[in-house]
């Protein structure tokens, strides 16, 4: 019997507000440990919280950028646990009248594009940090609380991921819409998006849904993948000898990538949410949702369909293009000094982009800038440098910048145009290759394309393509 | 020398004509509540109050008066924040915490010129209706020592009625100012859910907790409300209202005003008899003043009782999570485990009618009883506040004995939970509506005070207020003196 893994995601992003959730504490990272904290976020006896409108306004933004329904009545929820880095000994979080329900993601794995549905969204505090103690002190645990109050948003998707891949995807794309609109940095290195995941196994075909166990904290895309797999391989595994699922929490092993049982969880966990009564429930009227909507940033598909439009794009490259944000609007400060959309276009989507991966580094992390690169191409449309060249000029003011004027007279890369030397290149290989020269006079036109690249080579690359074709056709018709 | 027992007014004018000085009132209000044995406070902050009464003596010289409670000493429940200062709640658990910061309310006492000597005793967590709930031990009833002066601000009752203070606060959740206002002989008041910031206040049941003051008139309760009410963005249930102006509700008129008595308060097996009679002479004297009666029906006030310690349970529970020994105030010692930790640091910080609560709103929430007892109970919540609206349709202030009976003997009721629940009858409503209510002494039975509640409609503060100004206009309950502060 084959099996088809039924997963649904709840993540958890830190909002990009200056304050914390309930408190006018700063939204700090890497500070000295307890000094981000006041009355209300250490739970002192008396302290109240009072909701973040700004945080209140992302969670309405980012439900408005994935098409969710905004509620005008939601309310703030106390979910009950003892924990050390809990300081009210409850979290405050939404229940039964989350702010967001509805809504999906689009996300495209092998060229299939699926829109993930989404269950809700919400807003919460974050929790603070266990510190536990080094060395001679072991036995100690200590609390950092500047996390503590942190804004978060909970998005849950529905059940509707098959695979590690789309799993993965669906974290790509929404992660993505985060930035875009400015909700998230949702950098995961800095504990800003975190993953649990829900996952069981069913029959293929089946509608059934069997018995789910959560994976807990995730905190990098690639853990989340080795995570579904190594879970899936589990249960299969489990279900193949005839086993039985016990609904679990599990912990991730990223070492041995295995998952194993963390936590059976006999009854449902007991939170005792009940609505938080030093809140109010939270009222959004139209207009302040207008508000929110006007201010909404262009999404990814917006701007994907105003590319195609504007700048007479391929739906393909205005899909790449807009990948990011900070790519889009390179793209476009590109294009604004450049003047020829489609070719800017070629460059980023097949260079720019090839040449990110080789470095594995976002756009934001190179040296290179939108009047370089308008520079650089402008050099290339002159035929003083050759596409070939450009592309090491490229690589050079990413890594280091500059200016490319200056790095192509440096580095020598200036094309080759002068017409005695290219002659001369030109016999030499016809002399090379007397055969092929042949098959061309015998009506093979494409024999063309090699003896070009043979020239090329011979100069380094530095040839002006146009001028060695001329060159040879001559030569050959002669 | 002024007379230790004379209201916010004649301090006013014995500190205006230069008769005594704040100084001599906070040294005279420190002796007093040393002097008297009735565990009223807690913590006196005798030199930081004598230092901010000789600011307030140079204020007063310059012509800089802050308000009408400038230069007046005046007392906190302890569950009432301020900076520096200890909010212990009468529990072991707080020993030894400071709050770092001031309650809204104390700010603003402080800010209009009033000086705080002390903090008063409590039931813990203000839970009890006796101020017996105590890690100090009992408070006592200055009109008899053998018995409890109510709670759970028993001790803030006390502080006004022997006089060592004109003025104090206390909080309300379930009767815990009117009661032990009535059980003292002075008057109590808990204004409208949200018109006097909680912020810093220490949260027993949040959706019904409310500040307010305790004085032996209602003038004097009047100008400590108006210092401590109004809009703070700090607590987000706060009403987004102005301070009312309520100085000129004070005009001893009642003509016309519609009192409502509700045949639910006044059944012959609800209340002492005697009770009833001197809350029935007190209406019968406004009616000579001008109000007219007439009974009103609150038909859901059965259930008000179960009510009550289903919503205040599930929220203390929940609000007592974070004294779990890791931040601040006792933490067990030599523990094993978190969870021993945890275990052992509630067992012993916590007294066991604070326990009781805690595990019976634990049970209310509960996954299978959330639906049976604390939704239900929300849903009667409802009923109950439209009993109110639809009796406010017919009247403008509805009046009830405060409680079913006068002070009882320390100690009486300690081990029967039920029973000492059951004395919340009469005042457990008003917090679950939201609605504004007072107690006013109106009489004596067997040498102890009998209070008269007033109840009014929400954010009506002035007609309550009205009334029992009217009242006491009449009466001369609040001039007697308990033998305990003679
Ligand atoms: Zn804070």
């Amino acid at each position: 019997m084959s099996f088809e893994p039924v997963i649904g995601l709840e993540v958890h992003v830190h909002m990009k507000t200056a304050s914390k959730m309930f408190c006018g504490c700063a939204v700090h990272y890497g500070g000295e440990p307890n000094h981000q904290v006041c009355p209300v976020c250490l739970a002192l006896p008396g302290a109240l919280p009072v909701p973040n409108r700004e945080a209140i306004a992302l969670a309405v933004r980012a439900g408005l950028a994935v098409g969710g329904e905004v509620h005008s009545r939601s309310v703030f929820a106390r979910k009950n646990y003892f924990y050390p880095d809990l300081p009210k000994g409850y979290q405050i979080s939404q229940f039964e009248e989350p702010v967001i329900t509805g809504g999906g993601v689009e996300i495209e794995v092998d060229g299939e594009v699926r829109r993930i549905p989404l269950t809700r969204i919400h807003m919460e505090e974050d929790a603070g940090k266990s510190v536990h103690g080094e060395e001679e002190r072991e036995d100690e645990s200590h609390m950092d609380l500047n996390r503590a109050g942190t804004p978060l948003l909970e998005i849950v998707s529905e059940p509707e991921l098959r695979s590690a891949a789309e799993a993965s995807a669906y974290l790509r794309a929404l992660r993505r819409i985060l930035r875009y609109i400015d909700v998230s940095d949702a950098d995961m290195e800095k504990g800003q998006l975190r993953c649990d995941v829900n996952l069981s196994l069913r029959p293929t075909g089946s509608d059934v849904l069997g018995t789910r166990t959560e994976v807990k904290n995730l905190n990098s895309f690639r853990y989340v993948e080795a995570a579904i797999e190594a879970e899936i391989q589990r249960q299969t595994g489990v279900l193949e000898e005839g086993g039985e699922i016990i609904q679990a929490t599990m912990q991730f092993d990223p070492e041995r990538r295995t998952t194993s049982v963390m936590r059976v969880k006999e009854n449902a966990d007991d939170y005792r949410y009940f609505p938080d009564p030093d809140l109010v429930p939270l009222a959004l009227d139209a207009a302040r949702i207008a508000e929110v909507r006007a201010a909404l940033p262009e999404l990814p598909a917006e701007k994907r369909a105003r590319f195609e439009v504007e700048h007479g794009l391929s739906e393909y490259d205005a899909r790449l293009l807009v990948a990011t944000r900070p790519l889009a609007d390179f793209f476009e400060a590109v294009t604004r000094a450049h003047g020829d959309a489609k070719t800017v276009a070629n460059w980023i989507g097949r260079d720019v982009r090839g040449a990110l991966k080789e470095r594995e580094r976002d756009l934001e992390e190179t040296a290179l800038t939108a009047p370089a690169l308008s520079a650089l191409l402008k050099l290339v449309d002159s035929g003083r440098v050759t596409p070939r060249s450009a592309r090491e000029v490229l690589g050079v003011l990413m890594d280091e910048g500059g200016d490319p004027e200056s790095l192509v007279g440096e580095r020598g890369l200036e094309a080759v145009s002068d017409t005695g030397a290219l002659e001369a290149a030109v016999d030499e290989v016809l002399a090379a290759h007397p055969d092929d020269v042949e098959r061309f006079r015998a009506g093979e036109a494409k024999v063309l394309n090699f003896l070009m690249g043979q020239v090329m080579r011979r100069t380094g690359g530095k040839a002006s393509p146009g001028l060695v074709r001329e060159i040879l056709a001559r030569r050959l018709e002669g | 020398m002024s007379d230790p027992l004379g209201g916010v007014a004649e301090l006013r004018g014995a500190l205006d004509d230069r008769r005594v000085s704040a100084v001599e009132l906070v040294r005279a209000a420190c002796a007093r509540a040393r002097a008297l044995d009735l565990n009223a406070f807690t913590h006196l902050r005798e030199e930081a109050a004598l230092a901010e009464a000789e600011d307030s003596d140079a204020r007063r010289a310059r012509g800089e008066a802050r308000s009408p409670l400038e230069g007046i000493p005046v007392a906190l429940k302890d569950n009432v924040c301020q900076a520096g200062e200890p909010a212990q709640c009468a529990s072991r658990i707080l020993e030894g915490w400071k709050s770092p910061y001031d309650a809204t309310a104390v700010a603003r006492l402080r800010a209009a010129g009033a000086i705080v000597v002390g903090r008063t005793n409590m039931d813990e967590f203000a839970m009890g209706s006796s101020t017996e709930n105590s890690v100090h031990g009992p408070a006592r009833n200055p009109w008899d020592p053998e018995c409890a002066p109510g709670g759970s601000s028993g001790g803030s009752a006390v502080a006004v009625a022997a006089g060592v203070v004109p003025a104090a606060l206390g909080s309300d959740t379930g009767g815990s100012i009117r009661q032990p206002a009535s059980f003292c002989g002075v008057v109590g008041m808990k204004p409208t859910y949200g018109r006097v910031s909680r912020y810093g206040l220490v949260a027993f049941a949040s959706s019904l907790d409310q500040i307010g003051p305790f004085a032996r008139t209602v003038e004097d309760a009047t100008l400590v409300l108006e210092a401590i009410a109004g809009h703070d963005p700090c607590d987000a249930t706060s009403i987004p209202e102005p301070a009312p102006a309520l100085a000129g509700a004070l005009s001893g008129d009642v003509s016309g005003l519609v009192i409502g008595l509700p045949r639910e308060y006044f059944a012959s097996d609800g209340a002492d008899p005697e009770v009833l009679a001197a809350v029935r002479t007190a209406v019968a004297e406004l009616e000579q003043a001008g109000a007219k009666t007439r009974e009103v029906s609150l038909p859901h006030t059965p259930y008000a009782v179960a009510t009550y310690y289903l919503v205040a349970t599930a929220e203390a529970s929940s609000n007592l999570a974070r004294y779990d020994g890791v931040r601040y105030g006792r933490r067990a010692e030599r523990v094993g485990d978190l969870l021993d930790m945890y275990r052992r640091t509630r067992s012993e910080g916590f007294g066991a009618e604070v326990k009781r609560r805690i595990l019976l709103g634990t049970y209310v929430l509960s996954a299978g009883y959330y639906d049976a007892y604390y939704r239900k109970a929300q849903q009667v919540r409802t009923l109950l506040r439209r009993d109110f609206e639809e009796a406010f349709a017919a009247c403008d202030v509805i009046a009830t004995p405060t409680a079913p009976e006068t002070a009882f003997r320390l100690g009486e009721r300690a081990a029967d939970p039920l029973r000492m629940y059951l004395s919340d009858v009469f005042t457990v409503s008003a917090p679950l509506a939201g609605i504004p209510a007072l107690s006013v002494p109106c009489g004596f039975v067997d040498g102890l005070p009998v209070g008269l509640q007033l109840m009014g409609r929400a954010l009506d503060e002035a007609s309550l207020l009205r009334v029992a100004d009217a009242y006491q206009r009449r009466s001369d309950w609040h001039e007697r003196r308990p033998p305990e502060a003679a």
